[in-house]
């Protein structure tokens, strides 16, 4: 049996539920011609690196900032960190997103037979900022991934995860939190592949967004691709507005504005990062992201 | 400490409050009571500053600063305290947090040094126990999951801890057993029967005024104080009516 569910929801702060069409339009046009130079110099060259550049057909780049990606050199789209993980071993990676430029940051994971794999991080890059994780799980391994876009500004910034369950018993859980405000964008591409093997699987997708104003929005695609059919797949995208009763209520008992907001903010993102158990990271990253509110006026 | 003069608010551009005129003095408990949409809620949102609750004339002095021209949370800093019919859950922020966090900024707003953690739990330890409320909950997330007495009571706490100069009680008697309305009557005293302390108890029921007695009780209705008394009055509106009484 094969289930494929394919579905997204986007928002804005004016629309919080319903949907609205792809923005950045501007950016994703055609005259910009990105696919066209990246497929000409796949034709010119036939570099190995020229097969990993991605279009705009490709459902996993369908939001991202090809304007901001032409300023990336072409060798930065085949560059993977491969990270392999030993049957039983436990790792955990923290990272943070933060720079000036476009960023691409794009992890491979390995995950063997009872492994454990943790990925957290903070997406708050002042430009185009992806970061794109594959991940193949075998028997009984677990992928634990917890994620927060954040900023303001015009930025889009993405965290795009394909995950394969790609044998019996394995589990994966990712959470990811999306505050934006200006004009930003945050996405969350989440991609599950479960293999025909792969009987057991448990697989969860969270997100939620959080839109600090009009302007804003978020788009969450979670994408399920099932060939097994004893399999647990369940995810949840939902996107709304500051709480404006907890703000008024936190302000009659003396709290002001900005500091209510970034309550408000430490708490919804607080999820992302529930799975992490070392304190000193987690104070580390929502430290990141508090800071990348800070600059909200 | 606080005066009211000729007050008239709006809410979605519906005039609630109709030139409403009352003052209270320090060391002063006054009591309003009111059949439902009187204007009793908007009066104490109206005085909290709330969004959506626009004041169209009037003046609201309190401790002598115009209190009208305050945010909310200048307001509170003031030492002014609004308890909410109805209190807000804010699933994420602890207990401990929020009112830690509420009250240095209060403090720091007075230009007054921020309490410790550790004092700071030692206050609310003390407070909770005034209300014999379980420190354990102040450790939850604000109001999430708590029960409406547990929520009343709660808030009652919140006021020991942030010990406000006055305090604007709307319908706190509302949703609460027998025994946990004792709880918080004896707790009102003891936080509010203070010198230089005020407190405006908004109620349905005289019930509550068994244990804070009022020194004088206020009638609203259609936006106006229609009528004031001493205790009596409240016994009286029990008996009577609210038409009976105000007519």
């Amino acid at each position: 049996m094969m289930v494929r569910d394919e579905r997204s929801a986007s928002g804005n702060a004016s629309q919080p539920t319903s949907s609205v069409p792809p923005h950045h339009e501007r950016r994703n046009l055609p005259a910009a011609h990105p696919e066209e130079r990246l497929r000409s110099r796949e034709g010119a060259s036939r570099s190995h690196v020229s097969k990993d550049l991605p279009t705009q057909r490709d459902e996993a780049w369908r939001y991202a900032d090809f304007a901001a990606l032409e300023t990336l050199a072409p060798e930065a789209f085949g560059q993977w960190k491969d990270i392999a993980l030993a049957p039983g071993e436990t790792r955990r990676e923290c990272l943070v997103l933060g720079g000036t430029g476009p960023e691409l940051y794009r992890v491979r994971l390995t995950v063997g037979e009872g492994a454990r794999a943790e990925l957290f991080a903070v997406n708050f890059g002042a430009d185009y900022a992806r970061l794109e994780v594959e991940v193949r799980l075998a028997r009984g391994a677990h992928f634990e991934f917890g994620g927060v876009t954040i900023g303001g500004g015009e930025a889009t910034r993405e965290f795009v995860t394909r995950t394969v369950h790609a044998e019996p018993e394995a589990t994966s859980n990712q959470v990811v939190r999306a505050v934006h405000w200006g004009q930003a964008t945050g996405n969350f591409l989440g991609r599950i592949d479960v293999a025909r093997e792969a009987q057991k699987t448990d697989a969860a997708q969270d997100f939620k967004g959080l839109l600090l104003e009009r302007g804003a929005s978020t788009n969450a695609k979670p994408e399920l691709e099932i060939f097994a059919d004893d399999v647990k797949c369940a995810h949840g995208a939902a996107i709304g507005q500051m709480d404006e009763a907890a703000r008024y209520y936190m302000a009659a008992r003396g709290i002001p504005p900005e500091t209510a907001r970034k309550l408000l903010v430490r708490a919804f993102i607080a999820a992302a990062f529930v799975a992490l158990e070392d304190d000193g990271e987690r104070e580390r990253l929502m430290d990141a992201a508090l800071r990348a509110l800070g600059d909200k006026g | 400490m606080l005066k009211i003069d000729n007050l008239h608010a709006t809410v979605g551009g519906t005039e609630i409050l109709r030139g409403l005129t009352l003052e209270v003095g320090a060391d002063e408990i006054h009591a309003i009571m009111g059949p439902n949409g009187a204007g009793k809620s908007t009066l104490a949102y109206v005085l909290g500053g709330r969004p959506g609750y626009e004041v169209t004339g009037g003046s609201v002095t309190f401790a002598g600063q115009d209190l009208l021209a305050l945010e909310p949370h200048e307001r509170a800093a003031a030492g002014l305290f609004l308890g909410f019919q109805y209190p807000v859950e804010i699933p994420g922020v602890s207990n401990v947090q929020f009112l830690r966090e509420a009250l240095n900024a209060q403090r720091k707003a007075r230009g007054q040094e921020p309490l410790s953690g550790g004092d700071f739990l030692k206050l609310a330890r003390e407070k909770a126990g005034l209300l014999r409320f379980d420190m354990e909950m102040l450790k939850r997330p604000v109001n999430v999951g708590f029960s409406g007495g547990e929520k009343k009571r709660a808030e009652m706490v919140q006021m020991g801890i942030l010990d406000p100069r006055f305090a604007v009680l709307d319908e706190t008697d509302s949703g609460l057993d027998i025994d946990a309305l004792r709880i918080v009557g004896e707790g009102i005293n003891a936080i509010m029967r203070k010198p230089d302390r005020g407190v405006l108890l908004i109620t349905h029921y005289q019930r509550l005024l068994d244990y804070v007695r009022p020194d004088y009780v206020h009638v609203l209705s259609k936006g106006r104080i229609v009528k004031s008394g001493g205790p009596e009055l409240a016994h009286q509106l029990e008996s009577e009516g609210y038409e009976a009484v105000a007519a």
